[in-house]
């Protein structure tokens, strides 16, 4: 089924694009892979007006600015793979870009539809909530742009959900530059190495101090109804000094964290399965240096 | 009522204006509107490549792009790859590895080669496995196509 618009707008500013959502019935296209299979499939997300925002040439690329880097929402998969800035402050962006979809896909795919979308499977989401990222949303409010930040933390409230309005678009995503001995791991599984929809994702990142981590952060997705920070889990991996026995105790913790559910990439108990092995690889990956 | 929106896309070279819908593919823009019929339409949800063509450059799954959004871009398909009669040699290659049985993946198979080669003149055969896990083909089994893809590097 193909779905049609009534009206198209290609908008080439933040300004543009946000006035057309504020008049309402718009939906937003930035790489359109995910956008085209849900309304070829259900019609959802299908409004009257398409409202490309591909043509917004300031939300493209990746900044360094007084330690904050910023990524804008039209950034591509591919662009991360490739940019200067993130191999220098947050290569775990890179390293997970490299484990999405085919090449084809992260050609076309955005950092800012990715979290739109607000999958549990979100891949990019990950290590951004490693990072500890804020998202920008901006709005055409009382004849003008205006801007909130929000910490992607608090940004999704459920399968596909967020709490982005209609009248928002999202501009850019920022974090501050991970200070010096930072290491972000992300890890991945799904059925077949390419093309896969996370079966479970993981994150971890923090400082590198006396064999194991401060500062931790452990992110997971796909187990639970949004991509989730593990704070138990995090408590329990603060300062701890990384070893069999001590990575086992974090693994326990962990898995009385996450929650998941049987659905058609895997069962609940293969996804606590896999939550215990990655987990265990990334740990062991950051005690080898 | 759709509103038809004109486009201006330069298609294999050769500026076009096309007429079309909002919510028209690319893929379908090029078969049905332009009698373009190499790029395929198998799953139309971007698994397998076989839609494959080039816009500015860079490879894309034309069933998942609008039409609209190729306003003043340049598209190549495998129909603009030929010059006169001779094939390209990434065409030529596929043709003398053997890397085409039923030939319904090759056009796509042949563009993301295009755009692999474009970026890495000379890739290992992990570095082809990885450029083409876009691209499913159900016949060959993959190593006639890695041979492939290895003589249009050479070439
Ligand atoms: C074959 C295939 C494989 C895939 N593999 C992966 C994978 O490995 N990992 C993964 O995480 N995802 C994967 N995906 C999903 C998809 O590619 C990603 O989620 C992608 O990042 C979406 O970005 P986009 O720019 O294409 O979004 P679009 O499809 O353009 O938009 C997605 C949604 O967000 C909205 N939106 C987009 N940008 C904005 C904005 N700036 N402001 C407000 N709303 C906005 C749109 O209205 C839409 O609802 C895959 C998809 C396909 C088809
Ligand atoms: S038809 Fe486009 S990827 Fe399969
Ligand atoms: S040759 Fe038949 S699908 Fe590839």
């Amino acid at each position: 089924m193909m779905i049609e618009y009534e009206n198209y707008v290609a908008a080439t500013s933040v300004a543009e694009a946000t006035k057309t959502l504020a008049e309402g019935n718009a939906t937003v296209v930035a790489g359109g892979t995910d956008l085209m299979v849900q309304t070829a499939a259900s019609g959802r997300g299908a409004n009257t007006t398409l409202l490309n925002i591909r043509r917004i040439s300031d939300l493209r690329g990746v900044a360094l600015d007084g330690g904050r880097v910023t990524i804008g929402a039209l950034t591509t998969i591919t662009d991360l793979l490739t940019d200067g800035v993130v191999a220098d402050a947050a290569s775990i962006l890179a390293d997970t870009a490299n484990r999405f979809a085919s090449n084809q896909i992260r050609n076309m795919a955005t950092v800012g539809g990715n979290i739109c979308n607000a999958s549990p499977a979100g891949d990019m989401i990950i290590p951004l909530l490693v990072l500890d990222a804020d998202v920008e949303l901006s709005a055409w409010r009382d004849g003008a742009v205006t801007t909130r930040a929000v910490a992607l933390n608090e940004f999704f409230t459920g399968p596909g959900k967020c709490v982005k309005t209609e009248d928002e678009l999202l501009t850019s995503i920022s974090f501050n530059r991970p200070a010096e001995g930072f290491v972000g791991q992300f890890g991945k599984t799904g059925p077949r190495p390419a093309l896969e929809i996370s079966m479970v994702s993981v994150g971890v990142g923090g400082i590198v101090d006396n064999g194991g981590l401060t500062n931790a952060r452990v992110v997971y997705g796909a187990v639970a109804p949004t991509p989730i920070r593990a704070a138990k889990t995090e408590a329990a991996l603060e300062g701890l000094s990384l070893n069999e026995a001590s990575i086992q105790s974090v693994l326990d913790v962990a898995d009385s964290e996450v929650n998941p559910i049987s659905d058609v990439r895997a069962s609940d108990w293969y996804r606590r399965h896999l939550v215990r092995v990655m987990t265990q690889e990334v740990l062991q990956n950051v005690a080898n240096g | 009522m759709s509103q038809m929106v004109n486009i201006i896309v330069t298609v294999n070279g050769e500026k076009r204006h096309v007429s079309v819908t909002p919510g028209l593919s690319v893929l379908n823009m090029l078969r049905d509107n332009l009698d373009l019929t190499g790029a395929k339409l198998v799953c139309g949800e971007g698994e397998c490549g076989a839609c494959t063509v080039i816009v500015d450059g860079v490879s894309v799954n034309s069933c998942l792009m609008y039409a609209v959004e190729l306003d003043g871009r340049e598209v190549t398909t495998v129909e603009g790859l030929q010059s006169s009669e001779k094939l390209d040699p990434v065409q030529q290659a596929f043709v003398d590895k053997g890397a085409i049985q039923c030939g319904y993946c090759t056009p796509g198979m042949v563009m993301q080669t295009t755009h692999l080669l474009s970026k890495n003149g000379k890739p290992n055969d992990e570095e082809i496995r990885r450029g083409l896990e876009g691209n499913v083909c159900r016949c060959t089994g993959y190593t006639k196509i890695i041979e492939a893809v290895n003589q249009a590097a050479e070439g």
